[in-house]
């Protein structure tokens, strides 16, 4: 899923200080899912907002929705009725979510509540890591299944560097060496000898180097 | 002959390498680079110029290279794969060579997180072996890497560095064997304090014949201190620092700590010589490259054999 993580507080509120009602828009998938911006968290940051605005004796309205999601056109579309009676709109989904949002409601100012910062999983309840850096070109059939790209701080196709300590990478100890976790899944998938193979310098005309992606299905369009 | 460079020359005729190393100023005065060099001249056969080392911006390598070039000496230019991508690491590779420079040794870079900057982009549109790759290809077969032909090839004598000391340890040969299979013809290994370590990890490189392949130069670095002893086991990544190393440190008298350094670096160098497959040894007196003589004439490594031509 898309991870994400709510903005501060202060910086949102900055963000419609002049304004005197907000429409606060959730988005149901991913942002739900990581606990960012989903039916609750509207909850939450419009309780709060409201409570920093009384105190401030600048009240404000706000009207809460969230959609099953942000990104499709059809969900968006569940907004036409009102939106325009809002100042202004804040978008509680991912980056791709916000923009859709703006594209569609050329009006309104839309802005966003969220911090995207990656495709990950999650690790344990209330721990999000990243797993993947949506580089077009997959590689997990030649390094185990583990990413190089992602889980290396330096992307290297034929590490590891010499910082890998303890299997720790040399940024934090924190932060797990992705080529020794590489090497582990290689040697228990009797897959060694994979190691000695180099993999090629890299095209990185797939990632986001080649300009803004897109993906053009003929046999779905309509 | 790959190239023109001395340390090639040595190499190739069975001596045994010194290189050192230089670290370029933060700033803009030649003259820091010129002091180090005048120091070095005559003991070395190769003095590494680092590049931008711990992500700490420094005069470039290329002309601090350029600067030592001038003086007489044999520099090693540095090259990470943090900063530029491959139009900029050919560029500076033809580059470089078109200035005289004729040896690179090809690193990955430290992240940028331990720098002066670290709010920097990093690049890493190669790694190290991919780097050596390159010049390779520049070098023996005259082409980019996008498989246009260049004119007037680079003649780079092509190192990397390598850390028998680092995890996972089962890899650190086939480490090496892949560097060997990209092309390198020499390698500097991290700073050696574990011997038993570094011989263990020699036999396995033996065992597949890999020292016939490729000259290696053993890393030794002084200890000017106890904290700094303890500054290496502690705090850098990768190093192996025995703890019977950290306590000769702490015995001896507070006006010989620095004395008790360069002799522990001395019996290090002796003893890496009779190791079979070593080629030479790197001395990194980091910040104290006025030490370099001294260690290289009590390591009976001086005066350097003379080199025709």
């Amino acid at each position: 899923m898309i991870v994400a993580e709510r903005k501060p507080l202060e910086q949102i509120s900055s963000m419609i200080e002049s304004n005197s009602n907000v429409l606060i828009v959730g988005c149901g998938e991913c942002v739900t899912v990581c606990s960012a911006g989903g039916k609750k968290e509207v909850e939450i940051l419009a309780s709060a907002i409201n409570m920093l605005r009384s105190k401030e004796g600048k009240p404000i309205e706000i009207r809460q929705e969230t959609l099953e999601r942000q990104c499709d056109a059809e969900y968006l579309e569940q907004l036409r009725g009102f939106i325009g009676e809002y100042e202004v709109v804040i978008s509680m989904a991912c980056g791709a979510g916000v923009q859709f949002m703006a594209e569609k409601y050329k009006n309104s100012l839309v802005l966003p509540a969220l911090n995207t910062k990656f495709i990950g999983v999650t690790e344990e309840q209330g721990v999000w890591s990243e797993r993947c850096h949506a580089c077009g070109d997959c590689k997990l059939h030649l390094t185990g299944g583990v990413c190089p790209i992602a889980r290396c701080s330096k992307s290297l196709l034929n590490g590891p560097c010499g910082g890998s300590t303890n299997g720790k990478c040399e940024i934090s100890p924190d932060v797990v060496c992705g080529w020794q976790l590489i090497i582990e899944r290689l040697s228990d998938l009797g897959q060694l000898e994979k190691y000695e193979e180099i993999i090629p310098i890299n095209d990185w005309s797939t990632n986001r180097d080649g300009g803004p992606r897109k993906v053009v299905r003929e046999d779905l369009r309509l | 002959m790959k190239s023109e460079s001395r340390l090639e020359q040595i190499l190739t005729k069975g001596e045994f390498a010194v290189t050192s190393e230089c670290g370029p100023p933060r700033g803009a005065d030649a003259e820091v680079i010129r002091k180090k060099g005048e120091v070095l001249k005559g003991f070395v056969d190769g003095v590494n110029v680092t590049d931008n080392q711990t992500s700490v911006v420094r005069m470039s390598s290329i002309s601090s290279c350029v600067i030592l070039k001038g003086l007489g000496l044999n520099p090693i230019m540095q090259m990470v794969t943090r900063d530029r991508n491959r139009i900029a690491i050919q560029s500076d590779i033809l580059g470089a060579a078109a200035l005289g420079i004729n040896n690179i040794l090809c690193l990955t870079g430290d992240h940028q997180k331990f720098g002066d900057h670290a709010s920097a982009k990093n690049v890493f549109d190669m790694d190290s072996i991919q780097l050596v790759q390159t010049v390779k290809l520049m070098r023996d077969e005259g082409k980019f890497l996008g498989g246009e032909e260049l004119k007037g090839s680079p003649k780079m004598f092509i190192g990397a560095a390598e850390n028998p000391f680092a995890d996972p340890f089962e890899i650190r040969v086939p480490r090496l064997a892949k560097k060997i299979a990209a092309g390198v013809d020499f390698i500097q290994t991290q700073c050696i304090y574990n011997l038993p370590k570094f011989e263990k990890w020699m036999k396995l490189v033996r065992d597949r014949g890999l020292h016939e392949r490729v000259h290696i130069l053993g890393g030794v670095t002084p200890f000017k201190s106890v904290g700094m002893a303890n500054y290496m086991k502690k705090s850098v990544p990768g190093m192996d620092v025995p703890d019977e190393l950290i306590e000769r440190m702490k015995a001896a008298p507070k006006e010989k700590k620095a004395e008790e350094g360069i002799n522990i670096c001395i019996e290090t160098i002796k003893r890496l010589r009779e190791i079979e497959g070593i080629h030479g040894v790197h001395i990194m007196a980091i910040e104290w490259e006025e030490m370099v003589p001294e260690i290289v004439k009590r390591a009976g490594l001086f005066p350097r054999p003379h080199i025709e031509g």
